[in-house]
């Protein structure tokens, strides 16, 4: 019988991916956004929406602890993102995978290389052991014809689905998209949605996705939150779809059906 | 999808059967692929109890997929719990659809030395090419002065010939503290050397000053050029530039070989007379009066030593930026293209000056220069 070595414990076993309580940002004397608060369940596609410049890719590079939030707490899967230091820290965030607005594929590997590199650079897996996992990996995404082109041959939407497989590469619990549509046209656009939903479904994968795309938000979002440059702040939260029925916040009616407020 | 208890995964082998159990992670996975693979003998059927395993994910996956590949068949999965047999089935989905990784497909020596050749001569036109774009805006400037970007034209100056100065000078200043010290130990043993001034000085004004300068203009600007151009090239804001009808040699090529080519005199001038401040310095701690040093100076070299040095210049100046611009010109794709770029315009352009160099040294001799 061989036993492998105990895994790291979870304290974060209550259903919440993350939460923000009271987060605010402000670059000088410019408030970008104030008293954020919300709570990502285990397992669900939660989308951050708003307009351009409301700060929702700054709420994301706070959430991923790229940049500490000028106020509040960031709790990801149980621990401070802003306190954790160390070796905690490395190991905290492994367990997160990112998935960067143009790919951020490293251009100089391929696309298989790309998939192994967290695999080889964190694990002790031996190496056909990394070429199965990767290739897996990128067969998941529907790439299984490109592992060995590199970066500068794929298409908008092969590098998103690329970035996707290195995003999941460790098989984290927990992934953040930034916008995931932008730039592909709306087949491409609605392959990825897909792609999205059934690695959510199978996998049991948490999303934290920020994006603008209606269409998007409509098919893979189970709660929102949707930000406003105004406001400073969240501006509405739930369910999309009850959203786009019920809400009659201005902001929120004009961004699901397509009017125009005046503002923003 | 990280649930169930925090057991550790294990490996058991019981009559023909293989039990995993625990929590199948890619570090579990790591700790136990040596030993599952050697459980399994290749023709077996194969079948795996996974009624204590509490998660699996995609590299758990892999290892049952890797455990089937060897025993050569589907492995018979008991006792999996709903979500551990939805990942499965997904990543052997995933996994079937991966095409068998194609044979290297290395060329043979005939086609590998013809892709070579034909490679070489498309870049040699392509060169010539970018060279006669260049030869007829440069005509087309002068023949119009007006159509040049003056503004662009000055602050190029400035990044080729005055952010230099501190460099050159030093370099220069340095290079002839040595090249005085180093040629006044053997001169001495000869009483001679006093003709460390005369040496010094010719050599810098005639061949060193030109030369190096050149190098340095290489390694600050020529790289420089070919890297913003490249980089122009790759946000295809070059394409842009000629969707708009506006020549991208005249607005960029241009600018940047007039003021390396206006900026190579002054640049020559300052390491020659920091090169000779050097030599003065060695040739006063070695007991020489001023009047010495400089009569020495005045009455062996002439204006053609000076002005011949000065004239290479031109032509170093214009090479090297034009060398920078036509690498950025012809960047190709990918990560790595802006670097290369940058290399070939150093590289270039240093070879370029010393053949250049060789062939000024044969022309001046034959005009008795």
């Amino acid at each position: 019988m061989v036993t492998a070595p105990a895994p790291a414990p979870r304290p974060d076993a209550n259903g919440i991916a993350a939460s923000l309580r009271g987060v605010g940002m402000r670059f000088g004397a410019n408030t970008v956004f104030q008293d954020v608060s919300f709570d990502v369940r285990r397992g669900e596609v939660f989308v951050i929406l708003g307009g351009s410049g409301c700060g929702k890719s700054t709420l994301l590079k706070l959430m991923i602890g790229l940049r500490p939030p000028s106020e509040g707490t960031i709790t990801i899967l149980g621990e401070d993102i802003v306190a954790v230091r160390g070796e905690a820290r490395r190991r905290l965030k492994q367990r997160f995978g990112v998935m960067f607005q143009s790919g951020a594929l490293f251009g100089s590997m391929t696309v298989l290389e790309n998939v192994a590199l967290p695999l080889a650079s964190f694990t002790a897996l031996p190496r056909e052991a990394i070429e199965r996992i990767a290739r897996t990996k990128l067969g998941l995404v529907g790439l299984a014809d490109a592992v060995l082109r590199m970066p500068s041959q794929l298409s908008g939407g092969m590098i998103k689905r690329a970035a996707i497989a290195r995003a999941i590469a460790l098989d984290p619990p927990l992934v953040f998209l930034d916008e995931p549509s932008a730039g592909l046209d709306p087949i491409t656009s609605a392959g990825l949605d897909s792609l999205i939903v059934s690695l959510a479904r199978d996998l049991g994968i948490t999303f934290v996705v920020v994006t603008h795309e209606l269409a998007s938000i409509l098919t893979i979002a189970d709660r929102v939150i949707m930000l406003d440059k105004q406001a400073k702040g969240v501006i509405a939260e739930g369910d999309p779809r009850r959203l786009k029925e019920e809400s009659t916040h201005p902001i929120v009616r004009a961004f699901f059906h397509r009017t125009e407020t005046g503002v923003g | 999808m990280e649930s169930g208890p925090d057991v550790p995964a294990t490996l058991t082998r019981r009559d023909g059967a293989l039990a995993l159990s625990g929590r199948l992670d890619a570090h579990a996975v790591a700790a136990l692929w040596r030993e599952a693979l050697a459980a399994v003998t290749p023709g077996t059927t194969l079948s795996i109890d996974l009624a204590g395993c509490s998660y699996c994910d995609v590299s758990g996956s892999a290892l049952l997929l890797a455990l089937e590949d060897k025993a050569g068949s589907r492995a018979t999965l008991t006792g999996a719990s709903p979500q551990v047999a939805r990942v499965i089935d997904r990543a052997h989905e995933a996994y079937r659809t991966i095409p068998p990784p194609a044979p290297p497909t290395a060329p043979s020596l005939p086609v590998a030395v013809g892709e070579a050749v034909v490679g070489k001569i498309e870049d040699l036109g392509e060169r010539i090419a970018l060279l006669g774009r260049t030869a007829t805006s440069a005509v087309l400037t002068a023949l119009n002065p007006r159509s040049l970007r003056w503004p662009d034209t000055w602050h190029q100056a400035e990044e080729v010939g005055s952010r230099a100065l501190p460099l050159i000078c030093m370099i220069g200043f340095l290079f002839g503290l040595i090249l005085a010290f180093q040629s006044a130990v053997p001169l001495r043993q000869f009483g001679a050397d006093i003709f460390v001034a005369n040496l010094v000085a010719v050599s810098v004004f005639r061949e060193l000053g030109p030369l190096l300068s050149a190098v340095i203009l290489a390694a600050r600007s020529g790289s420089a050029f070919a890297a913003e151009i490249g980089t122009m090239k790759v946000n295809e804001e070059i394409d842009a530039l000629n969707t708009m009808g506006l020549d991208p040699f005249r607005f960029l090529v241009m600018p940047r070989l007039i003021a390396a080519v206006a900026m190579m005199p002054v640049l020559i001038i300052a390491m020659n007379l920091s090169a000779a401040a050097g030599m003065a310095t060695v040739m006063t701690s070695l007991g020489f009066p001023w009047a010495a040093i400089s009569a020495q100076v005045v009455n062996w070299t002439g204006p053609s030593d000076v002005l011949g040095g000065l004239a290479k210049g031109l032509v170093f100046g214009a090479v090297v930026a034009g060398i920078g611009c036509s690498r950025g010109m012809s960047t190709g794709v990918g990560p790595r293209a802006v670097g290369q770029s940058a290399t070939a315009a150093v590289v270039g352009g240093i070879v370029a000056i010393i053949v250049l160099d060789g062939i000024f040294a044969v022309l001046f001799y034959l005009m008795g220069w």
